[in-house]
Order: C-alpha cells, then structure tokens, then sequence
C-alpha cells in the first residue's frame, strides 16, 4: 500500500462529507431513540423508501431528487405521526413496548424491505440531477458535488432541527417529554400529542435522508440493513438524542470508515461502526456529548 | 414428566415422522421437514433468551451462520491435509461451542446495559460477522463455499434422510433443554429479569450471570442448527446465510406461538415453517417472507400472546368454567338485606 499525502487529505474529505450525510440519516433516529425512547430501528427502511419516492419522482417527471424529499416532508411526517399511533396503542399504553415494540419495528422492517422487493426487485436503482456528476478541484483536493449537496443541506436540516428542539415550544416540549411525562401533563400539555409530532419529524428526516441516498449511491431494497448498525453507532457516540453530538460523531465514523476503505479495502468498511458501537457501549455508554 | 423420559417421547415422535415419510418414499418431506425442524431448534433457542428473559436477539442468523460456517472451515480443514471427514454430530457439537463462546462474548460486552442496546448490537453483529466471512478467503469468502457431501449413507439410504434424523434428535434436544430450564430454578431467574430486573437485583437475583448463561445457551443451540446445513444445502454464500429472513422467522414463531413456555417456539415453528415450505412451493418465497412479516407484526398487535395466549382467554371464557366457579362466588357470606 503506498501512503500518499493526497490520498490521506482526500480520505479526510470524503469522510467528512459523508459524515455530513450520516448525520441526516442519523437524526432521526436521536430523536426517536435518544430522546423518545422508541427504538425503531425500522428507521433505515424508511430512508430506502425516501430514496424510491425520490428516484420515482425523478424517474417518471425528472424532478430534482432534493426538492421531491422537501415536497414528501408533510406525507412522511403523517406516515410516522400514524405508526406512532399504532405503537402507542399496541404497546407503550399496556406496557410492552420492550419485547414486542422491538419485534413490531423489525416487523415493519422486515415488510417494507420484501414489499419493495417484490415491486421493484434487486436491481440497483439511481437519480438524474446536475450536480451528480461534475467535481470541484482545489489543487490535489477533490470536492464530488455529489457527495457536498448533500452533505450542505444535511447541516443545514441538522441546524433547523436543533433551532426547533431549543427555540420553540414543541421543541421544548419534546426535550421535555424524555426527561419527565408526568410534568408535562401537570403543564396541561399531552404528552402522547408531543410524541406523536416528534416521531412523525423523526420519520420525516426519512424523506431527506433517502434522497441524499440515493444522490450519492445507487440503491436496492436491502441497503437499509448496513444502516442500521451505522446509524445506532453514531447515534450511542454521539451521546442519546444530542444533535450536535450527532454530527461530531457522524464525521468521526465517516472519515474513519473512509480511511478503511482508502487503506485496507472498501469490504471492510462495514465493521468499523458496529467496532465503534461496541467500544462505546463498554467504555463510555453516554457517548460523546451525553447529557 | 422428567426431562428423561420427555426428551424419549419427542425422540419417538421424530422417529415415527422419520418412519411415516421413509414409508412414503418421499424424499422431498425430508427436504421440507428439515427446514422446519431447523426452525424449530431456531425458534426454541431463540425463546431461551427472548420469552424466558425479555432480551430480543436480532442476530439469529448470525448465529446460525457462525455454526454453518464453523461446519465449512473445519470441512476446508481436514479436506486439505487429506484425513477423514468429521462426522456432523461432531461438528454440531463444534459448532455449538464456538457459537456459544460468541453468545457469551456479545453478552458481556451489552447485557450491562438496557435492553435496546443488546438487540441493537445484535443487529449489527450479524452485519460485522457477514463482513468477517465474506473477507475471509479460506472459507469462500463472497463467492461462497462448495461442500461435497455424499449422495448416499449406509445405514439411512439418501444423504438427506441422514440430516434430517440429525435435525430431529437436535430439535428433540433443544426442546428439552428449553423445557428444562422452564421448571429449573435458572428458569425461575429468567422471569424475574423479564418481569422486573430491577426489583430481582434488589433481591439478589445474579442477574448479568443469567442473562450471561442465556445467551450462551441460546447461541449455542443457533450455532448448532446451522452446523449441518452446508451439507444439507450444499453451497454456502454469505448474503443468503446471513440473511434476515433467519432472524425475522425465529423471532416471528415464538412470538406467534406464544412466549412464555417451551410449547410456544414449537408450535410457532411447527406451524409457520410448514407454512412456508407450502407457500414456497404454491406461490413464490419472496411472497412467503411477506407473509411471515405481516403475520409477526399483527400477532405481536392484536394477540400478544400469540396462540398459547388465544387459547387460555379461550379457556378461561368457557362457560363450564364460570359454572366451576359459581360455587366459590357462593360461599362468601351474603349480604344482609
């Protein structure tokens, strides 16, 4: 292996940006699962299928990838303020969301994953968009629009989200509500309303994230699954439902997973999440930035 | 029952399946069969660990791939330096350790924690473990692995009559062991950590060590349930071995079956396998997994319980009962007017 200084600065860069990404396929999983306490680690199937609204968008009308996600916000928020719904009646109110909550998630994993399957089979899937192709170049430096697109309005949905989380009210009520229910209730606010809006935002950031997706990678149903053990990775480093934390720990992940691609070989690559999940889950369960 | 005599009836009942499918001459039942009966080994382990304690385990295929591919490194290895080969009990047994050791390893490293995490690192196990095998060259690596296995055996006929007596006496095992446990002290242990860990580590309960010894016995008996099955499929490719299809089926049976006891796994599997197998053959598999995720998440909505649980409520609302009852009703002293 010949160790280059281009090759090392280039590594550096391609995984900040697509820690940049990571961190908008990780956001909704800290509020879920950090802040909401729902494990839903169906999460990485509704990115997919962000990723096929999108491609469908672009395939049929030639719709920016991006926008299309923007205009699918309101669908995805629904979709998740209803599977909130569901999980709450099934589970949360009798007291069983452990087991069979657990089971329910993998379930709708398991259905969204084999459903898109059966409509558009295993063949990888792509976008059209200007900004797919073409690189910036800064001396031996290089930029893929491809993978800065993304990665710019990944920090700016990180951004918008943690002005909502602290600037507004339902922001506040959401922090609120993983912290103490019952004082929330004595405050004349509904607690399960609060969930319910919060996951539906969780699932939301779904329809961004899928589009980043498929803007930087082409994608087949199955793709999700590598998500999932990255996804809980940063968000456990990151330290449970901090979104700044969620992005340092996104980066990190990115550019450590891009130096192993870079030095020892792209199939290794899937390791280094879960190597960091578990060292984070034995040396400092709190993460990062933990509260 | 004792756990002898128990283990000597599911034995016989393997055996008369085994006698009433050679008496047939079929050799596909014993195809169909083994997957089933490798469900339920599946299923059962899985309901050690997820029904008697609570920790969900989303890595059952990693854990039967980890004794699938044992099975293949140790057949790579005695077939280069030309000795004979292992026989299967031997490398079930093989299997079953180096499964175990991984279920312990994963165990210690998570269990400390909440729940969510163990099922989390469990997922991702399976993502590194897939990883592993498919860099390690020895073993196939992506493009898989061949195992040659003889088309005839001497005392059984087909090679497949052979596995598929393995597959009973192992499902036989595991049923046992899971009954076992149920009406053991160590299975006592295991409900007071489902039902409230806190309040049994307040009372003394060795909890970590428990839940340490569950999943060394639950990924034991996954690793075993895959040993045999690179001689039975023949070829071997990562993605399929790992594949989810594994975790959403042993999470699926017990569910369905029911939880709380060792008949739930077994008629979950039972009925869900042959299921499959039917629907495989009629419809389509990619169809059959559909069906299986729909079904795991409206049991796991509308009857948490799964089947054991419909058929208490049942009981229970049988009019006879309530007659039964009446008696007891009767002699609290009446109200004076």
């Amino acid at each position: 292996m010949i160790f280059s200084f281009d090759l090392l600065i280039n590594a550096i860069i391609s995984g900040v940006l697509i820690g940049g990404f990571y961190a908008a396929v990780t956001a909704g999983v800290s509020l879920s699962f950090g802040i909401l306490d729902i494990v839903n680690i169906a999460h990485p199937a509704f990115i997919i299928l962000g990723s096929y609204v999108a491609y469908i968008v672009n395939v049929s009308f030639g719709f920016d990838p991006i926008l299309t996600a923007i205009v699918m916000l309101p669908a995805f928020y629904i979709l998740g303020a209803a599977i909130y719904q569901v999980y709450y009646v099934s589970f949360e109110k009798r007291g069983e969301e452990s087991l069979r909550g657990l089971a329910f998630f993998f379930g709708l994993l398991f259905i969204t994953e084999v459903s898109l399957v059966l409509y558009f089979g295993v063949d990888y899937r792509y976008v059209e968009a200007p900004y797919i192709g073409p690189t910036l170049h800064f001396g031996s430096v290089d930029l893929p629009l491809r993978l800065l697109v993304p990665c710019l309005v990944s920090l700016l949905l990180i951004a918008v989200l943690q002005l909502v989380l602290t600037r507004t009210f339902i922001g506040r009520a959401i922090m609120a509500v993983s912290q103490d229910q019952l004082a929330l209730r004595l405050m004349a606010i509904d607690p399960i309303r609060i969930k319910r809006i919060a996951f539906g935002i969780s699932i939301a950031t779904a329809s961004l994230a899928g589009a980043f997706l498929i803007i930087i990678q082409p994608v087949e149903p199955s793709v999700g699954r590598e998500y999932i053990g990255r996804v809980f990775a940063i968000c456990v480093l990151g330290g449970m439902g901090s979104l700044p934390g969620t992005v340092i720990a996104a980066m990190l992940i990115g550019i450590v997973e891009s130096f192993t691609s870079t030095f020892y070989g792209p199939s290794w690559a899937p390791a280094v999440s879960f190597g960091f999940l578990l060292l984070t889950l034995a040396v400092r369960p709190a993460g990062l930035l933990g509260r | 029952m004792r756990s002898g005599p128990f283990l000597l009836i599911c034995l016989v009942l393997g055996g008369a399946v085994y006698g009433a499918a050679a008496l047939l001459d079929n050799d596909y039942i014993f195809f169909a069969g083994y997957v089933v009966l490798q469900y339920v080994v599946l299923s059962t382990a899985w309901n050690i660990l997820g029904g008697y304690c609570g920790y969900v385990n989303f890595g059952s295929a990693a854990f039967f791939a980890l004794g699938a591919y044992s099975t293949v490194a140790i057949h790579k290895f005695t077939t280069i330096n030309e000795t004979v080969a292992v026989p299967i009990p031997i490398l079930v047994l093989m299997a079953g350790v180096v499964s175990g050791v991984v279920g312990y390893g994963m165990g210690y490293l998570t269990l400390r924690l909440r729940g969510a995490f163990f099922a989390i690192a469990t997922l991702a196990l399976a993502v590194v473990l897939e990883t592993l095998v498919v860099n390690w060259d020895f073993v196939g690596g992506s493009r898989g692995a061949y195992i040659l296995r003889p088309s005839e055996i001497a005392p059984f006929g087909n090679y497949v009559r052979y596995l598929f007596l393995i597959m009973v006496v192992l499902a036989a095992a595991a049923v046992t062991v899971a009954r076992l446990i149920e009406r053991s002290r160590l299975g006592y242990g295991f409900a007071t950590i489902r039902d409230d860990e806190l309040a049994a580590e307040a009372l003394g309960v060795p909890t970590l060590q428990l839940k340490l010894i569950a999943t060394t016995i639950s990924g034991a008996l996954m690793g075993m349930a895959g040993a045999p099955f690179p001689y039975y499929i023949g070829f071997l490719q990562p993605s399929s071995t790992f594949g989810l299809d594994y975790a959403v089926n042993s999470i699926a049976m017990p569910l369905i079956g029911g939880t709380t006891s060792w008949v739930g796994p077994v008629i979950g599997a039972l009925l869900l396998g042959s299921l499959e197998q039917i629907a495989t053959v009629t419809i389509s598999s990619a169809i059959n997994l559909l069906i299986v995720g729909c079904l795991l998440v409206g049991f796991v909505i509308v009857a948490p319980r799964g089947i054991i649980g419909l058929v208490q409520t049942y009981r229970r609302s049988k009019p006879e009962e309530f007659a039964a009852r009446r008696p007891i009703d009767a002699d609290a002293p009446e109200a004076t007017p």
